[in-house]
């Protein structure tokens, strides 16, 4: 097999390092993504003639190759992380959004009127009732724009913030498979943990979701 | 108490919703207004807590134009009953009550102590405060949205269609709930529906509306279904509406007479000594009728306990005029069986006597 052992042994530090390196990247893409989504959806939600706009320029800028938002990029933010983390949010937007805006579709009117026939102002029935009914469907968009931020930051390789993507570099420009295997099984346990780590913080959030038919 | 001036609702789509509506509610009472959808019913009473607010005319609230406070304040003062209850699906049912008094900054603790008591106010079990709506049947779940809207002790209780859910017996009983409640509560109810039965059991005066928003008649159930205002509000009360007011009416002015029965431990023959003619009312011994014996039919000298027994409703002064003609037809000797309150025969009174009594009131 083509796989040295001997190597992945005398460079686990470094594997954990760009593991690391990895998140730094992937997390507060998600995040910025997440902070820019959620008022983005209500706006798109409330004011019928924006939501098709709002949802066209992500799709439109999510069709834009990644390689090319990073050189877009480069003359503003330079050889940073920021320039890496700006141009995964971008990409993580075009779920987000569209999921913000179904899960707060996904709230009976019933429910929201209650709400504010309850004395609740708008902000508050958003906070307390829209979000959190919302959640289910926001949390899934938020677990595959995770995934897919996760195997994008390789990516960013070509300014040096690519996290485990520089093991491909690396394994490419040596022909030595072993740094490239090891960078696509780090990669997709990274992402099935994320995954996993968001389903659970979804289960603690919404516990009515936990609870089974009338008994 | 809740006051309508010149009020019209026009909506962006140019439908007239609400169409010059001038009216007062009663106090105390409960008003139902009552029509057909599209009818202008809901969003005059959304109008009362703005969740719509009229293209012009004036809405007052206790003699305040509901305009004068901010619409969140207005609204936590006005209990909001709506159809499947719109109950918080992610809060227990304990929270969902608590909504109001949280919101008027009672505190965690006493806001959730209203709540539990407000569970039993409504006939629901403790335990089920810890559950989610999902969790309840239909009718339980009608029952929290009635608690959270008089969890903060509201004076005004504003129902759109709140039983329109669930299914007739259920709703009969929500009913019955209601009218219990309101006997205790007295609050100013207005209350919506399209069904003109429930119309005619809760309401102390309705209204009823056409399309294009007009309010054509506004009156007690009585005179509503003695002298509808015409033809629309003829036809909307329906062709049974001579026997809906035989259901207003009580048997209170009617006059009963001593009835002969025996006890169902009685025997046969002292039955037969008794009876007059084939049939004998039979009471259980604690004197409550137990239904009417066939003499005919009887054998032997066992306790007549044992007999097939014709079913019987005794009536009290509460019950309807209906109910009377009803037990006179459906029963073998065309009486009206009448108890007291703890059900205890007290009389019968007979058919000729029940159509005399319903004649004199035409």
């Amino acid at each position: 097999m083509i796989i040295e052992w001997g190597w992945l042994t005398t460079h686990t530090d470094d594997l954990l390092a760009l593991t690391l390196d990895h998140l730094a990247t992937a997390v507060p893409a998600v995040l910025l993504g997440l902070l820019i989504a959620l008022p983005l959806a209500v706006v798109a939600h409330r004011v019928r003639p924006l939501r098709g706009l709002l949802l066209g320029i992500s799709n439109i800028m999510f069709t834009v190759p990644s390689l090319a938002l990073f050189v877009l990029l480069l003359p503003i933010t330079g050889l940073t992380r920021t320039t890496a983390i700006a141009g995964l949010t971008v990409y993580t937007l075009v779920v987000l959004l569209r999921n913000t805006v179904e899960g707060l579709d996904s709230v009976p009117a019933k429910v929201r009127e209650a709400s504010l026939a309850m004395g609740t102002g708008r902000l508050g029935t958003l906070l307390k009732v829209e979000f959190p009914l919302a959640l289910p469907v926001i949390m899934a968009g938020v677990r595959v724009a995770s995934v897919m931020t996760i195997s994008l930051v390789s990516v960013a390789s070509y300014i040096g913030y690519g996290g485990i993507g520089q093991l491909f570099t690396d394994g490419f420009q040596r022909s030595f498979p072993t740094p490239v295997l090891a960078g696509v099984v780090l990669t997709l346990l990274l992402a099935l943990a994320a995954d996993a780590v968001l389903v659970l913080v979804q289960w603690l959030c919404t516990p009515w979701m936990r609870k089974g038919a009338r008994a | 108490m809740i006051r309508f001036e010149s009020v019209t609702k026009r909506f962006a789509n140019g439908t007239t919703a609400v169409d010059d509506l001038s009216v007062e509610f009663l106090e105390g009472g409960i008003t139902v207004l009552v029509g057909s959808s599209g009818c202008g019913k809901t969003t005059t009473l959304r109008m009362i807590n703005r969740l719509v607010d009229p293209t012009s005319g004036t809405v007052s609230l206790g003699g305040r134009d509901v305009r004068e406070l901010p619409a969140a304040q207005l609204r936590r003062g006005i209990g909001y009953v709506i159809q499947q209850a719109g109950l918080f699906p992610h809060r227990t049912v304990l929270d969902n009550i608590a909504t109001v008094p949280t919101l008027l900054g009672w505190g965690r603790r006493k806001a959730r102590a209203r709540a539990a008591e407000l569970l039993e106010v409504v006939g629901l079990a403790a335990e089920s405060g810890k559950r989610y709506p999902h969790q309840l049947s239909g009718g339980q779940q009608q029952r929290v949205g009635v608690a959270r809207a008089l969890a903060a002790d509201p004076p005004v209780l504003l129902m759109d269609e709140p039983f329109g859910a669930v299914d007739p017996v259920v709703r009969t009983l929500l009913q019955d709930e209601l009218i219990r409640l309101q006997a205790e509560l007295h609050k100013t109810i207005v209350f919506v529906t399209h069904d003109i039965d429930e119309a005619v059991r809760l309401g102390d005066r309705i209204a009823v509306f056409r399309t294009g928003g007009h309010m054509v008649q506004f009156a007690p159930p009585a005179e509503l279904l003695a002298r509808p205002a015409d033809d629309f509000v003829a036809g909307f009360l329906g062709a049974e509406r001579g026997l809906k007011l035989l259901s207003l009416i009580s048997l209170q002015n009617v006059p009963y007479e001593p009835i002969a029965a025996v006890k169902t431990t009685d025997t046969a023959a002292q039955a037969r000594a008794e009876a007059t003619g084939r049939w004998l009312l039979a009471v259980s011994p604690d004197g409550k009728p137990a239904g009417w014996l066939d003499v005919d039919a009887l054998d032997g000298s066992d306790a007549i306990g044992q007999a097939a027994l014709t079913p019987v409703r005794g009536l009290t002064d509460s019950d309807s005029l209906l109910s009377a003609l009803n037990e006179t037809v459906s029963s073998p000797t065309g009486m009206a069986v009448r108890v007291d309150a703890a059900g205890v025969l007290v009389g019968a009174s007979r058919d000729d006597v029940v159509h005399a009594h319903q004649r004199s009131l035409a």
